[in-house]
């Protein structure tokens, strides 16, 4: 079935320049698997549409049960150069926390 | 075990909470994070007219109403303050807390030094784009070199209450105490890692504690009296995150992997001037109410080079905003958008970035923000770029004159038109490490 992502993570994001970085964090270890499985580059790149220009590079963190992304062009040229709001990417986190992923209720459940 | 509070997590941040980490518990540090990228320019510009500024001027205030108390309770304040002008600081805190021993420390600011560097065939390529550095083509504003901890360590050393830096790492105001504390040397690369990764957690400040925490925020206790973070630091490298008692947020498993997260790049290489940190090693335990135990945390040796952040003055950029109320929002402040669009263009104003947002509908997340029929009301913001400051100037009147001749339902623009604004921009580099000298002078 599908469930927001935001069931089962949480997150942070920022920037470094015209990249954003987006931490997902599962809340508890066993959906970590879920994360792996379901949260690829691709996902990603594909959910924020226009807004992510160049690549987006995954990094994992099973010690903390988290993903981080690194997302290329991401931010209408960063810092200071940037027009947009949110600049500094630091809302992305969310948007990303409300992305749709498939998880049978047996994997996630209470 | 030693005590390191962070109370500021940038120049801007809760002026009350340095203070209340001294009064409200123990701690053996304070340390204070001032500097971000873009103020190491304004405080250059700040000193170019007048040469007793150019450093955060909300520090020797905030030093003259904590002074007795950290003489008082022998609590040591580190903290970046300096800009690019740590003497006068340290003089103006001196002024202020007479009582106060203070010490700086010196040598990150290369701008004078820039022509030397690249007369002698230095590049300074940068670390984004590859470009050499002569390839700038316009005034630099700042250049300083990111310093690490030992310098700070060795401030301590002389006894100081209050030591001043200039560009140092936000980490480092962490690492210097435990140096200073546990005679950690540049070899123990591991100790220094951990020290970084708890640099790392604190540096924002409440950021660990609660605050920004998207994890179960709807039931974060007494956000007004959030409480920042202390770290509880043991010569083994080993630490634990906390805060005061009785004060607000929370220290949990949660807040503190949210932080270890921010701004991270490749978890395996987090570089600094003290030496290679790997957050995929941290192990976490809860360790009781508001306190979260690290430990475990491996780090490899310091590279043989220190970044230096150049900024330079990169043309002009305006941004103006018109609220559209409903019915419609959306699609009128679309309509308003193309019709500014039109008139720059048939006035042949081009610009090197435009960029549209619709405040309401998709601002943040672009599509990836959920549908809304019938926001009740959206805010088209229009922003330009451009170093030709006049076609800035002249978009900055395209806007008002849409709330009488453009789509119905305009407002919002009481503040007239937007302000034209100087762009600094960054160019990091890496230069060699023995290239940067600093020293440590105590100030009477």
């Amino acid at each position: 079935m599908k469930i927001p992502l935001s069931r089962i993570a949480h997150g942070r994001s920022g920037d470094k320049g015209d990249m954003a970085n987006i931490g997902i964090i599962a809340y508890e270890e066993r959906h970590y698997p879920i994360l792996l499985r379901e949260v690829t580059p691709e996902r990603v790149k594909q959910h924020f549409g226009d807004r992510i220009r160049g690549s987006v590079v995954r990094h994992e963190l099973p010690n903390l049960g988290a993903l981080n992304f690194l997302c290329h062009e991401a931010l209408g040229g960063g810092g200071t150069l940037s027009m947009r709001i949110d600049a500094q990417g630091k809302t992305y986190a969310a948007g990303l926390l409300g992305m749709e992923i498939d998880a049978d209720p047996s994997e996630f459940g209470d | 075990m030693i005590r390191i509070a962070n109370g500021q997590g940038f120049w801007g941040d809760w002026l009350e909470a340095p203070v209340r980490l001294v009064e409200q518990g123990p701690i053996d540090y304070l340390i204070l994070d001032y500097l971000a990228e873009v103020t190491m320019s304004i405080v250059q510009k700040q000193k170019q007219a007048d040469p007793n500024l150019g450093y955060a001027r909300d520090f020797p205030p905030l030093i003259g109403r904590i002074a007795a108390r950290i003489k008082e309770r022998g609590v040591k304040v580190i903290a970046n303050a300096g800009g690019v002008n740590p003497v006068a600081c340290a003089r103006e805190v001196k002024r202020l807390a007479p009582q106060l021993k203070v010490a700086v420390v010196i040598g990150d600011d290369v701008l004078d030094r820039i022509p030397d560097f690249l007369a002698r065939g230095l590049e300074l390529r940068n670390l984004d784009t590859g470009k050499p550095l002569s390839e700038i083509g316009s005034e630099i504003t700042s250049a300083n070199a990111y310093i690490g901890a030992f310098p700070l360590a060795e401030a301590l050393g002389t006894g100081a209450d209050v030591v001043i830096a200039g560009r140092c790492t936000d980490t480092a105001l962490a690492v210097g105490p435990m140096i200073h504390a546990f005679g950690w040397k540049p070899a123990d690369f591991h100790l220094l890692a951990a020290g970084t990764i708890a640099g790392h957690i604190v540096e924002c400040g409440a950021q660990c504690t609660g605050g920004n925490c998207i994890a179960d925020w709807q039931s974060m206790p007494d956000f007004a009296n959030i409480g920042y973070p202390i770290i509880e630091a043991e010569p083994d490298g080993s630490f634990v995150i906390t805060k005061h008692t009785g004060t607000g947020g929370r220290v949990s498993l949660d807040t503190v992997k949210e932080q270890l997260l921010y701004e991270l790049g490749d978890p395996h290489n987090y570089i600094t001037p003290d030496g290679i940190a790997d957050f995929t090693t941290v192990r976490l335990a809860s360790d009781g109410p508001d306190r979260v135990r690290v430990t475990g945390i491996q780090g490899r040796p310091a590279t043989p080079f220190l970044k230096i952040s150049i900024s330079y003055h990169d043309g002009y950029k305006a941004i103006g905003t018109l609220c559209y109320s409903w019915p419609n929002a959306l699609e009128k402040a679309q309509l308003a958008d193309r019709i500014v669009r039109q008139r720059l263009e048939d006035l042949n104003l081009r610009f090197a970035a435009m960029d549209s947002e619709f405040f309401g509908a998709n601002a943040c997340h672009g599509p990836a923000a959920p549908a809304n029929s019938q926001p009740a009301e959206v805010m088209l913001r229009i922003g330009v770029q451009d170093r030709n400051k006049k076609s800035v100037d002249r978009f900055t009147r395209e806007l008002i004159p849409l709330v009488l001749n453009g789509p119905p339902t305009a407002t919002g623009y009481g503040d007239g038109r937007p302000p034209v604004r100087e762009v600094i921009a960054y160019w990091p580099a890496l230069i060699p490490r023995e290239e940067i000298v600093t020293r440590v002078e105590v100030v009477e």
